[in-house]
């Protein structure tokens, strides 16, 4: 069915990690499920096709240094979308770094135990 | 992830920090609301669906009735996509589903050895196992060895077919029925059927080991797909 890799011999065998079981949360972050509902929302408006989508996340997710517990998962998932807005016009890395920028100084600016807005940024406007 | 980046700088000790992929999916939700092509109430109700709402339980309403009803267990094993949407789960990617059947002599093991392709659907997101390179590479080249590490030791003469998921084709597995459990409801058979049942990494429970509440609680609304 899939070509045998003859890399994969000297991959380390599959181990099931510990604490796995069917109640095991599938998200381990918020900024996971926020990232997985993004994508999930932009194919259902048709901004690409799930087969785009799938293409940007295996090549994603065959760049050398993956993480073998899988633990970046969603780290190649944020990727693959910022490439898929990247070549669709949609915003490039520039401005993703500097709104995400503005966030972080937002959340500095932000007491604890208050909602994080982007309003709070110093620098803004 | 969560323990590279205590920065404590100057005296903010107390201020919020933010996550560096955190802050990058915020930049991405502001944009995206920013140029209408998200609705930020959508997002909240798509992490609400897939943490909440579609999980395997919905693999399973499927499985106990292919187990309780012979006819839909044949519609299911002719067109998987019709016979599951007609239980009110269709896809959202337009994928096909394809059911494979365990029978005495082969067992079924899904795997998709690109990315992360799953069934949604009916089993909800992908445990972490099956995204990692070990699990999508070992699946293939020895899939016994991958069961082993499950604690599934099937017969040696038992084949088993090992099956790559794609973005436009999903596979589930239909487990075989435990034995004991004539006369058992719908209801009863689907809290057998576990989530790695229906990937291969399992088998379903036998009815002895079915304490209360065990699984899952049968009180929740599996919801009515998505």
């Amino acid at each position: 069915m899939s070509p045998s890799d003859p890399a994969a011999s000297s991959r380390p065998r599959f181990e099931l990690p510990p604490g796995t079981g069917p109640d095991e949360p599938v998200f381990a972050e918020p900024w996971q499920a926020q990232a997985f509902a993004l994508v999930v929302a932009l194919h259902q408006r048709g901004l690409f096709s799930w087969s785009e989508w799938a293409a940007e996340l295996s090549k994603q997710i065959a760049r050398p240094g993956a993480a073998q517990d899988g633990s970046d998962y969603y780290q190649h998932w944020l990727s693959a979308l910022e490439v898929l807005l990247s070549e669709k016009g949609v915003a490039g890395p520039d401005r993703i770094d500097a709104v995400s920028a503005s966030w972080q100084r937002a959340a500095h600016a932000t007491p604890h135990g208050q909602p994080i807005l982007l309003e709070n940024d110093p620098e803004r406007r | 992830m969560t323990d590279n980046h205590h920065y404590h700088d100057h005296d903010h000790h107390h201020d919020n920090e933010l996550d560096p992929f955190a802050a990058r999916v915020k930049a991405l939700e502001t944009i995206l609301t920013e140029k209408g092509l998200i609705d930020p109430a959508a997002i909240d109700a798509i992490v609400e669906t897939y943490e909440h709402k579609v999980g395997p339980r919905n693999g399973a309403r499927v499985v106990a009735k292919a187990w309780a009803e012979p006819d839909f267990a044949e519609w299911l094993a002719r067109d998987a996509t019709a016979a599951i949407a007609s239980l009110g789960y269709t896809g959202r990617q337009g994928e096909h589903m394809q059911a494979v059947f365990n029978t005495p002599d082969t067992h079924n093991l899904v795997v998709c050895t690109l990315c992360s392709c799953y069934p949604w659907t009916v089993l909800g997101v992908p445990p972490v196992w099956y995204k990692a390179p070990p699990y999508r590479s070992q699946a293939v080249i020895n899939p016994r060895g991958v069961l082993a590490e499950f604690g599934l030791k099937l017969p040696e003469d038992t084949r088993i077919r090992v099956w790559d998921s794609t973005a436009e084709l999903r596979y589930m597995v239909v487990p075989m029925r435990p034995v004991e459990t004539e006369g058992l409801s719908e209801d009863e058979l689907a809290r057998l059927v576990t989530r790695d049942s229906m990937i291969g990494t399992g088998l379903p429970l036998r009815p002895g080991s079915l304490g209360p509440g065990a699984l899952w609680p049968p009180e929740a609304d599996p919801g009515a797909g998505i």
